[in-house]
């Protein structure tokens, strides 16, 4: 009896998480004109991978956007999180303590309390409307939690082994590149992950802060071609299969970081 | 300034100096300038919204006084309640779903590790692309509502996302009133843990506030009225269908909680339990739920912050522009870059600042309180 419910449990779970990935398969390899609502569950008559073809051309250069946008963030807001986290986990200056918290905030507030001067002093500095104004904001943002998962990365770095670099004189650089650094791949994974899923999905800024189409990212345009209505359901489906991809693989691939990454995203010491 | 004179220190403050300046301005400067801008008519006339040199005059808190209790800004109090009501409703979906499938896959059914992967996916998807497609899986002649078709039932018929429904509407001149009842329910909650657990002080201050605070509401607070005639909020059945897309999209993350949280009981505990004696269900009320609690916290405080900021879901999923399921910070976006009100979207910002932080600063104070103890 147990078993039975324990397994019809599952069974509905199953159900309810995957249904939505059935119907945007099926509705991405219609042909438009088949596609009705009344049909919506029925499986294509005659398999339509045009879908596919034109969300690719129409997609292309927002992915390449994305894909620039995401890299860059993500790259730089690893290193700074690296060296802040390096700093506050080995080498405390006096008032760290307080600091932290101050910049931990900034994880956590909502961005639309920062979006007007954030707005205007990105166009101030020329990068109004471009995708290097949207990684700067992006690496800013990023630093909280590329700092928080660091710092609690390098705790567990033994202070030994930092004192056993001194002592063959080695300084606050040296202890780095030579001890801290190579150690730090399992970090960076974890960080890189997070970070580049985040600002791979990420809509506020990108709406807000580019706003012509040619520096779009995918997210916008995504949101821009579902919303208008003439447009026929195989085209959003088959985009928001493109959009999911990069961040899709990488759960399935990485997803032991990926849920490390997820669960340092809500603090934890 | 000893620590000045260690060299390495002070690379280390060098190090992390750019990044500490760079969030000062980006969080702390922009909020103190958001909120200032929040003080002044910029944006009231149109044509100095958009002109190149606005004449921007200090206002004080006029932008807020509109917002709780102008005419024009009734749409911004429907937002609030509806925030309340979708932050409710998601995040006991989200613990709900989350601890059910938790329990289940506890167990070590065959293929956990599949499940596990099924649960959690959603979560790695862009707001934008669950909206997306469960804005197609919403279509009221479609989708969802055909559903019941495919086992020969009648279709259903549920205006998801556009409906003009609202159930439980109270006027938004009780609201003092009924904050205060909420309030002080908690605080009576609050005494009565403290005395249970022996700390006279703490539960002696909180009754004693509960009853100030009862006292308060039921001779002054009665009268205190914010608008001058009833403006009924309630309920939007129209979030029906956005508080299930983003149950689906977040459930997986407090199953992943709680599951962690389950695995860290040891068996021992519970053997010993059913040694007692202990019926499965008594095993989960009295040993189980009660070591779970913690985190049923954490994850509430972190579904619940998402949950007041959500905006990509909703753009996506019912447009911008649909009053039913609107939210504050979609209001702020549209009052902002759409309308051009500039001041007002600042003040819809800080409102929401102040919402979050209500909810973020407590718990980052005990997070890092409990991490210098250890």
């Amino acid at each position: 009896m147990g078993r039975i419910v324990q397994y019809g449990v599952l069974f509905l779970a199953t159900l309810f998480f995957l249904l939505p990935v059935y119907l945007v398969i099926i509705t991405a390899l219609k042909e438009p004109s088949a596609i009705t609502l009344k049909d919506t569950w029925r499986l294509p008559e005659r398999w339509y991978w045009e879908s596919f073809a034109q969300a690719w051309t129409a997609f292309l250069p927002k992915l390449q956007n994305s894909f620039f946008l995401t890299i860059m963030a993500t790259i730089l807001s690893a290193l700074l999180g690296s060296l802040n986290g390096y700093v506050l986990a080995k080498w405390k200056f006096p008032g760290a303590s307080i600091v932290f918290p101050l910049m931990l905030f900034g994880m956590f507030i909502p961005y639309q309390a920062v979006l007007i001067p954030l707005f205007q002093f990105v166009r101030e500095i020329g990068l109004g409307g471009t995708l290097w104004g949207l990684i700067l904001v992006h690496v800013v943002y990023g630093l909280p939690i590329t700092t928080l998962i660091f710092r609690n990365y390098y705790a567990e770095i033994p202070d030994e082994m930092i004192e056993a670099g001194r002592i063959d004189g080695a300084g606050f650089f040296g202890i780095y590149s030579r001890i801290v650094f190579p150690l730090s791949v399992p970090g960076f994974v974890v960080v890189v992950i997070w970070q580049f899923t985040q600002i791979w999905n990420e809509f506020l800024f990108a709406v807000t802060l580019v706003s012509s189409p040619a520096n779009q990212p995918i997210t916008v345009a995504l949101a821009q071609l579902a919303g208008g209505e003439a447009v026929k359901w195989n085209l959003p489906m088959a985009g928001a299969l493109l959009a999911a991809l990069p961040t899709l693989l990488v759960y399935i691939f990485l997803g032991r970081y990926f849920i490390r990454g997820l669960l340092a995203g809500s603090v934890k010491g | 300034m000893n620590w000045l004179k260690n060299k390495d220190t002070l690379y280390g403050f060098l190090v992390i100096l750019p990044s500490l300046v760079l969030l000062g301005i980006f969080v702390y400067g922009f909020i103190l300038q958001t909120f200032y801008t929040s003080l002044t008519d910029w944006g009231r006339d149109p044509a100095q919204a958009l002109s190149a040199n606005p004449q921007i005059r200090f206002i004080g808190f006029e932008n807020y006084r509109e917002l709780f209790t102008g005419f024009v800004d009734a749409r911004f109090r429907q937002d609030l309640v509806n925030t309340f009501f979708f932050t409710l409703f998601f995040i006991l979906g989200c613990l709900g779903v989350g601890l059910g499938l938790a329990i289940v896959l506890d167990r070590s059914p065959k293929g956990e590790g599949f499940f596990r992967t099924i649960f959690l996916f959603p979560m790695s998807l862009s707001f934008i692309v669950t909206g997306t497609i469960w804005r197609w899986m919403l279509q009221p002649q479609g989708g969802v509502n055909q559903l019941p078709t495919l086992v020969g039932l009648p279709k259903g018929d549920f205006a998801w996302l556009t409906s003009r429904e609202q159930i439980w509407q109270v006027s938004w001149n009780d609201l003092p009133f009924l904050t205060a009842l909420v309030v002080s329910a908690v605080l009576v909650f609050i005494a009565l843990g403290a005395f249970r657990s022996g700390e006279r002080r703490r539960g002696f201050i909180a009754s004693g506030s509960a009853a100030l605070l009862l006292l308060w509401a039921f001779t002054l607070g009665r009268t205190l009225q914010p608008l001058p005639y009833d403006e009924p909020h309630g309920f939007n059945l129209a979030f029906i269908g956005i508080i299930l897309a983003a149950v689906w999209q977040m459930s997986g993350y407090t199953m992943a909680l709680y599951l962690a949280g389950l695995r860290g009981i040891p068996e021992e505990l519970r053997e010993a339990a059913r040694v007692d004696g202990a019926s499965e269900w008594q095993l989960y009320q009295r040993i189980i739920f009660p070591l779970l609690a913690p985190i049923t916290l954490s994850a509430m405080i972190i579904l619940g912050h998402i949950s007041l900021k959500i905006f990509d879901l909703i753009f996506a999923m019912a447009g911008a522009d649909n009053a039913p399921t609107d939210v504050p910070a979609l209001l702020m976006y549209l009052t902002t870059f759409r309308a051009n009100q500039i001041a007002k979207g600042a003040a819809i910002g800080m409102i929401l600042l102040l919402l979050v932080a209500a909810v973020i600063v407590p718990y980052l104070y005990s997070q890092l309180k409990s991490e210098v103890r250890r």
